[in-house]
């Protein structure tokens, strides 16, 4: 009975038969934790974004806090945010690991943003300006929809990199895929079949939504694929 | 310049801040209804700011600009533009939008309905010489020739009375420009528009313009008249040097060959008996009898063939080249220094209406 305790198979497939249930909920926690952190990055990106756009002198100050919190390990945000966001209950866990989360977001979608729409050709911009567009329909209407093919690069890569950290977001108790990999390893036995599920998964889950955005992405933006003469 | 001027720049100065001297000094320019008038000058002159200050991309450090007897400076930048049609150099299509939409720019910032703007796009694609299987493609699937058209276009769209257009035709190849360049000269006459023309192409200047602004450093205007009468008699030695050789020629390009009075020449019917066609031949000293059917010209034959026979049982041979009433001076002179004859000869729809010959033509050129 001891032998059989100790000697655990590298993958045992009926255990995912029978936990198909948590699985599909911990999938659908790590979507929600990354949906949300990407949402409102997105915002916070497009108003710092559009400031440093407005505000060129801004733009500098912007990409250094952006890039600091960019650099700050991922277990270090949480350790400087719990404190004053608390990690008492769901709720405040969930506020903290979602700034963590939105911090890494703001460096690479700001930068996309800033970098896409100033790459808009000068002609294009002078003939809008020209045609009589006011200046925020011209960012909206015309300087935006050509900048997309840019700022959709760097949703993917904000995307991929949420994926990654909201598995680190299960050490604060909020579920997600990285649950199964820290069950996995807290086990007296370690337990292969959960932690390899866990990172699987959240590489899946990552390469998925980077074809999805790629095919979006390519959806929204049909001109780039038309021939040039 | 006149009170009714379609736009009247008075004293307008823009000095860029940082740089010591204004780009464009206290310029005065009148530009009337319906003419099409070429700023051109060397670079750092001053056209293209010039031409920017009157649609406000470039506001203006001082002066006033009147459009249509209304100061440009007292409403908001965007609705004058909405008025005025702009044609730039890297042409500026949005290249996120169908040639269709792209055309159909400034009716859709005006809220026109749609079927109003489908029929417009419709009509502009025939004026600009266009496809209509054009409309649903994307800007990088036309060539750069059809791209300035749509650029064109999407100008003409609003149908504004004026057109601002900076070195519209820089962008594309010699032979294409040479194209848009008289296709548009056609289209402003049928159209009627009032344009305001920036170049540093002396040549695009003097065919396009009813009348040139010839513009120095700092936006000093040097002289502001008919091509022709500034080729003829250039104000002074900046205006001179920068027409470049050939004036003679040049403003000979700009007259029709009915400037000049036609001479009949040694032309014969071909009732004419063989002596009057030999005393024509004498009275002119050539040896050639060009020879005509009432008013229909046949074609030349040479002095020698004739002989006692009717002149109409020879067999003329024709001009090579024949020129129409509409063709200019220089082309006239073309072919007197290469034909034959020595000689252009100006017919219209096979009717002959007289020739012209070198000292004629020179006459033209020293008047």
């Amino acid at each position: 009975m001891i032998v059989a305790q100790q000697i655990m198979p590298l993958f045992d497939w009926d255990w995912i038969g029978r936990n198909l249930d948590t699985i599909w909920a911990r999938t659908v926690e790590h979507l929600a934790l990354t949906g949300v952190a990407l949402a409102v990055g997105m915002v916070i990106s497009i108003l710092l974004a559009a400031l440093a756009l407005w505000k060129p002198k801004t733009y500098a100050p912007i990409t250094s806090v952006t890039g600091l919190l960019y650099t700050i390990p991922s277990l270090a945000v949480f350790a400087l945010v719990a404190p004053f966001v608390g990690i008492g209950n769901t709720t405040e866990k969930f506020i903290t690991a979602e700034m963590a989360l939105i911090a890494y977001t703001l460096l690479i979608l700001i930068r996309n943003i800033v970098t896409g729409i100033r790459n808009v050709p000068p002609g294009v911009r002078e003939a809008a300006v020209g045609m009589g567009y006011r200046d925020a329909d011209r960012l909206r209407r015309i300087e935006f929809p050509l900048a997309l093919p840019v700022i959709m690069a760097g949703v993917r890569i904000a995307t991929v990199t949420v994926v990654g950290l909201v598995t680190v977001t299960s050490l604060l108790g909020l579920g997600g895929l990285g649950f199964f990999i820290l069950d996995g390893l807290r086990r007296s036995i370690i337990f292969p079949t959960e932690i390899i599920v866990g990172v699987v998964l959240s590489v899946v889950l990552a390469a998925a939504l980077d074809l999805s955005l790629l095919v979006l992405g390519r959806a929204m933006t049909p001109w780039t694929r038309r021939g040039s003469i | 310049m006149a009170e009714d001027s379609m736009i009247r720049l008075v004293d307008v100065t823009k000095a860029f801040p940082g740089s010591a001297n204004p780009a464009v000094d206290k310029l005065s320019l009148g530009v009337g209804h319906g003419e099409f008038v070429t700023l051109v000058g060397p670079s750092g002159c001053g056209k293209t700011t010039t031409l920017k200050m009157i649609n406000r991309i470039i506001e203006p450090t001082s002066g006033s600009i009147i459009i249509d007897g209304r100061d440009a400076l007292a409403s908001p930048a965007h609705e004058l533009r909405r008025s005025i049609g702009y044609v730039i150099q890297q042409i500026g299509l949005f290249p996120h939008r169908t040639i269709a939409q792209n055309i159909a720019t400034v009716p859709m910032l005006l809220g026109w309905e749609q079927s109003r703007i489908d029929d417009r796009v419709d009509e502009l694609v025939e004026t600009v010489g266009l496809e209509a299987e054009m409309l649903t493609r994307y800007p990088a699937e036309l060539s750069g020739g059809q791209q300035q058209r749509v650029g064109v276009a999407r100008a003409l769209a609003a149908d504004p009375p004026i057109l601002l257009m900076d070195e519209p035709f820089g962008a594309v190849d010699p032979i294409v420009r040479k194209h848009l360049q008289q296709e548009f000269h056609d289209l402003q006459e049928r159209l009627g528009k009032t344009v305001v023309f920036v170049t540093h192409d002396v040549d695009e200047a003097i065919f396009l313009g009813s009348r040139m602004a010839v513009l120095n450093v700092g936006g000093i205007l040097e002289q502001y008249d008919r091509p022709e009468t500034i080729l003829a008699n250039p104000a002074n030695r900046f205006v001179e040097s920068f027409l470049g050789g050939e004036r003679g020629l040049k403003r000979l390009g700009l007259l029709p060959v009915t400037e000049a009075e036609l001479k009949w020449g040694p032309f014969v019917d071909i009732s004419t008996s063989p002596a009057g066609g030999r005393q024509t031949l004498e009275e002119h000293g050539v040896d050639w009898l060009g020879l005509l059917d009432g008013d229909r010209l046949l074609g030349w034959v040479d002095g020698s063939l004739l002989g006692a026979g009717p002149l109409a049982d020879l067999e003329p041979r024709p001009f090579l080249v024949t020129l129409s009433s509409e063709s200019s001076l220089r082309t006239a002179l073309d072919a007197v220094v290469t034909g034959h004859a020595r000689v252009a000869v100006v017919v219209d729809d096979g009717v002959y209406r007289g020739m012209l010959d070198l000292d004629l033509i020179a006459g033209e050129v020293t008047e």
